[in-house]
């Protein structure tokens, strides 16, 4: 009995931890005590959990992606405040690579992934003129999916220990006999689960504009944002099955004894690197198209202008789509493939900078004889410009592969990749989440605070990275959790931590900024406070459960149906209104999760009844849809009226 | 606000000088003392020049817009045109990187091969060959020639090709002597090549550059490169003070930890030998058996 319940503690308790576990504990009594005392688990229960509106599944990413923006956040102040001073003992060697695992993990797959995931979800359907995706019960269970998985990978941190053998875990490192908690089952079982979720959503908004566009709108007249979504849940299809396969083979190993990567019997470890590469590349991809595709939203906008050279944008996304499956080997340059592969990887990765030069240039043009307003959306566009443009600079340096030599694994590579996330994909998130927050909430958030949070954010990113690239040519190695003083990098890293301090504050602005805005802003706006240019700002403010009253008609419309309408008198709604039908809530993709979570979690400790049980109620809720006919509902013609009316009567649009 | 956008931009620019005043013959990379490690150095300043290049015309064509175009700047109601695109202007934003892509993709190719290869300079001497295997978290330093093994330290003679051959007894590492030249991995299954040389005596820092658990962030080495008498009279002297390496202390010394220096006649290859399977070879001999020779050692 003794020997079981040991099985779960931490295999390196820290007071860190335990403050962090009796927080957690105490946040989730105090949770539970709320919802009780008002009464909200009904709600929950119908209005949430149950939910297939891709509004409001859109909106549990958005949450989720923001919970997991403060872990990741967290984890990067203790790594920063550890590297601070040199010698420094705030955090041991086990305990930093636990951290710098979590961070990795945490900030791409559960924040940056439900982030973009989140735009998919309420975007698309409103910018292609739909009233819902194609297949809304499956997207629930993608929600739910990677909400376990999620939940699966935080509770390593409490229960069994975390994953310490790097986001990428390379094998043999992350084998039984280098990693020896359960931290790596972790790794594999949750990023398994959610990386499902994710294969399902991608086949749902693939499916959802090929097949669900509103009439009139051919291929050419998506806005841009849909054109991003559509290539990278492509990418998506392509490269997640191979992630499937390694962390099932990772798995094998480590729970079955099989010998995949293992450094005997025929296993080969670099056979982890390839396949985890020929995802993670792609994976890069899925993350920055999105947010190109919202960049182009937001630069029309505040330039009051249409997209420069929109088949160019188009086109380029497609070339990098496909290159991005022919780069993998550019992460590890290193490996001794000799100097013919290194050439040819190091001739298609450079190449890749000619079509994100093109959308570089687009944008740029877009502001040609424009009328530019400066927006906090636009703020965050215009900042990624300038810093993006650093990032992708020192990307062809490290696409050079015999300079690479010495940059691979330094401090030059951490600058370099933060360089493009940071300021593509966060600012592109942030700046997205201004830019539709009206459209969701019914207020504008504070442009003062919006913009000062900016340049915080900013100043801070570049504090925080710009230093790394010098440490890094003069050799300091990444993920090592200390140095010495004699190196000399002291005082770069000091440098460092105060530039990550200054984006602790900076987030921290934004939620004050959420609070202040909540509180202060006027909730007498229009459904249009932007003037923005498409489809999805033709919709009332906030968008009832049905989208549109009446499905939109593109036959005369352009990529800016919007601004058609408002500018050029073009008429998108024509006919009147009918039945609505509209599919019904379930719960049946919840209490799946909630079985494969069961499953995932009785696996990590190799408890087989129990994931047997789990197993089994996967395959039996799986029955129990089958077998169910249902037929959704509809919304009476004289009730939608009505909702409309509503909205003429509240002054909004 | 205008007056802060181009504060920025100025800013960022100087932080861009700053990184290449930096980059003055301090940093360890910009700093080679062996062929290989100058062509990275000279790819580097050529990629840093060029670069900044590329960032100075975005940064000039950004701010030239932001200052034009500003809606303040413009009667209440200008209405922006509508504008497609242009032909030439699309060539032109497509050709000029690719001509910069296809320059850099020649010099890319040609260090590729050079770094690959013997250094330049030394190409008429046989390389000395010294096997530098990884163990958690030590390096072992083995001179077949001189039939001497090191622990956690490498004498060079200078002015000498040098073949490391790399390989590991755990998790994935990668050998780097940033003044030397960038880095190779060392893996368990296989053995990996990596060609440099040094031009002149002195101290270089050398490590594990790749996350191998626990104690990498000590995996490190001091390798000290002196002139050719000097090298012998040190392999002279090890034969004649140092205890002769056995598979006991071999396999004590493979245990997960940290070691000091260490220096033994003989080598660990005699008792373990090296993989057999060659990452670098063409001829692709790897055959099933030689697999099960190596798994069973």
């Amino acid at each position: 009995m003794k020997e079981f319940f040991a099985q779960f503690a931490i295999p390196h308790p820290s007071l860190l931890i335990y403050i962090a576990m009796a927080s957690m504990i105490i946040g989730g009594i105090a949770l539970v005590a709320i919802v009780t005392y008002f009464k909200l688990w009904g709600y929950l229960w119908r209005e949430w959990i149950t939910t297939v509106d891709h509004k409001k599944i859109g909106i549990m990413y958005l949450l989720t992606a923001l919970l997991m923006l403060f872990r990741g956040g967290v984890d990067a102040m203790m790594l920063r405040m550890q590297l601070a001073v040199p010698d420094n003992s705030f955090l041991d060697a086990q305990h930093y690579n636990e951290v710098f695992t979590t961070h990795g993990v945490v900030m791409i797959l559960f924040m940056a992934m439900p982030f973009i995931t989140f735009f998919f979800n309420y975007l698309v359907p409103l910018q292609i003129g739909a009233r819902d995706v194609a297949f809304p019960r499956l997207n629930a269970i993608s929600f739910w999916l990677f909400f376990m998985g999620m939940g699966l990978f935080n509770l390593s941190f409490v229960i069994g220990g975390s994953p310490d053998a790097g986001w990428t875990s390379y094998f043999p490192l992350a084998s039984n006999e280098f990693s020896t908690s359960v931290g790596t089952n972790y790794y594999m079982i949750s990023l398994q689960i959610a990386g499902l979720g994710t294969l399902i959503t991608g086949i749902n908004f693939i499916t959802t504009i090929m097949k669900m566009r509103a009439p009139g709108m051919t291929l050419f007249k998506m806005p841009m944002f849909t054109w991003s979504a559509l290539i990278a849940n492509l990418i998506i299809v392509f490269a997640f099955p191979v992630l499937t396969v390694a962390l099932a083979m990772g798995t094998l190993d480590r729970l079955f004894g099989t010998q995949f990567f293992t450094m005997d019997n025929g296993g080969m470890d670099m056979l982890w690197a390839n396949l985890f590469w020929v995802w993670g590349h792609p994976e890069v991809y899925i993350l920055i198209l999105p947010a190109f595709g919202l960049f182009s939203e937001i630069i029309t906008t505040f330039a009051r202008r249409n997209l420069y050279g929109y088949n160019s944008m188009v086109w380029s996304m497609l070339m990098i789509s496909v290159f991005s499956f022919a780069v993998w080997t550019h992460h590890f340059f290193t490996m001794g493939q000799g100097a013919l592969t290194n050439s040819i990887f190091s001739i298609t990765t450079m190449a890749i900078a000619i079509p994100t030069g093109v959308k570089i240039f687009n944008w740029i043009l877009t502001l040609y004889k424009g009328k530019i307003v400066i927006t906090t959306p636009m703020l965050y566009a215009l900042h990624f410009l300038p810093l993006f443009t650093l990032g992708g600079v020192t990307g062809v340096m490290l696409a050079m592969s015999a300079a690479d030599y010495q940059y691979h694994n330094t401090m030059f590579l951490v600058a370099h990749f933060h360089n493009v996330i940071i300021p593509g994909v966060v600012y592109a998130m942030l700046g997205g989440l201004t830019f539709y927050w009206p459209k969701m909430f019914g207020f504008m958030l504070n442009e003062k605070i919006g913009k000062a949070t900016v340049w915080v954010m900013s100043t801070g990113f570049l504090l925080a990275f710009m230093p790394m690239y010098i440490t890094g040519l003069d050799g300091q190695a990444r993920r090592m959790y200390t140095y010495s003083e004699s190196t000399g990098f002291s005082l770069l890293n000091m440098v460092s931590f105060i530039g990550a301090g200054l984006m602790t504050v900076s987030f921290l602005m934004l939620v004050w900024n959420i609070w202040y805005s909540f509180k202060n802003s006027s909730r007498d706006i229009s459904s249009d406070p932007w003037d923005a240019r498409g489809l999805e700002w033709a919709t009332h403010t906030p968008v009832p459960v049905y989208n549109f009253a009446i499905v939109p008609n593109l036959e005369k419309g352009s990529p800016e149906a919007f601004w058609d309408a408002k500018k050029n008198g073009v008429e998108l709604f024509k006919g009147k209104i009918e039945d609505i039908h509209m599919p019904n809530n379930s719960g049946q993709p919840f209490i799946m999760s909630i079985f494969f979570f069961i499953a995932g979690f009785a696996m990590v400790f190799s408890m087989w009844p129990m994931a047997i049980f789990g197993l089994i109620g996967v395959l039996a809720t799986m029955a129990v849809r089958s077998l169910e006919d249902d037929h959704g509902y509809h919304i009476h013609a004289h009730e939608v009226e009505e909702t409309e009316k509503s909205y003429d009567k509240g002054g909004a649009k | 606000m205008k007056v802060n956008m181009k504060g920025t931009l100025l800013s960022l620019m100087g932080l861009g000088a700053v990184l290449l005043a930096g980059c003055n013959d301090k940093l360890a990379v910009l700093d080679p003392k062996g062929p290989q490690a100058q062509r990275q150095a000279d790819d580097t300043i050529l990629l840093i020049t060029l670069m900044s290049g590329i960032v100075l015309v975005v940064f000039a064509m950004l701010v030239f817009m932001l200052i034009k175009y500003r809606a303040s700047k413009q009667s209440p109601d200008y209405e922006p045109p509508h504008i497609e695109g242009h032909w030439l202007v699309e060539t032109i934003m497509i050709g000029i990187p690719v001509i910069i892509v296809i320059f850099l993709s020649f010099v890319s190719v040609k260090s590729n091969y050079i770094v690959e290869s013997i250094p330049q300079g030394y190409e008429d001497q046989e390389p000395l060959v010294i096997y530098a295997s990884s163990s958690d978290w030590k390096w072992h330093f083995s001179y077949p020639e001189q039939d001497i093994e090191t622990v956690n330290y490498l004498y060079i003679p200078a002015n000498r090709p040098i073949e490391f051959r790399l390989y590991s007894f755990g998790s994935i590492t990668s050998f780097w002597i940033p003044q030397l030249g960038g880095q190779k991995y060392a893996m368990s299954d296989m053995v990996t090549t990596l060609n440099l040389a040094a031009d002149a005596p002195g101290e270089f820092m050398g490590r594990n550059a790749n996350f191998s658990g626990r104690g990498s962030a000590e995996n490190t080495f001091v390798t000290t490169s002196m002139t050719n008498a000097k090298f012998d009279e040190w392999v002279e002297e090890v034969h004649a003070t140092a205890d002769p390496i056995t598979e006991e202390k071999f396999e004590k010394m493979l245990e997960p930890g940290h070691l000091g220096r260490e220096t033994y006649t003989g080598t660990h290859l005699e008792f373990s030998p090296a993989p057999h399977h060659d990452h670098d070879s063409s001829e692709e001999d790897s055959s099933v058996e030689e697999h099960e020779e190596h798994s069973t050692k």
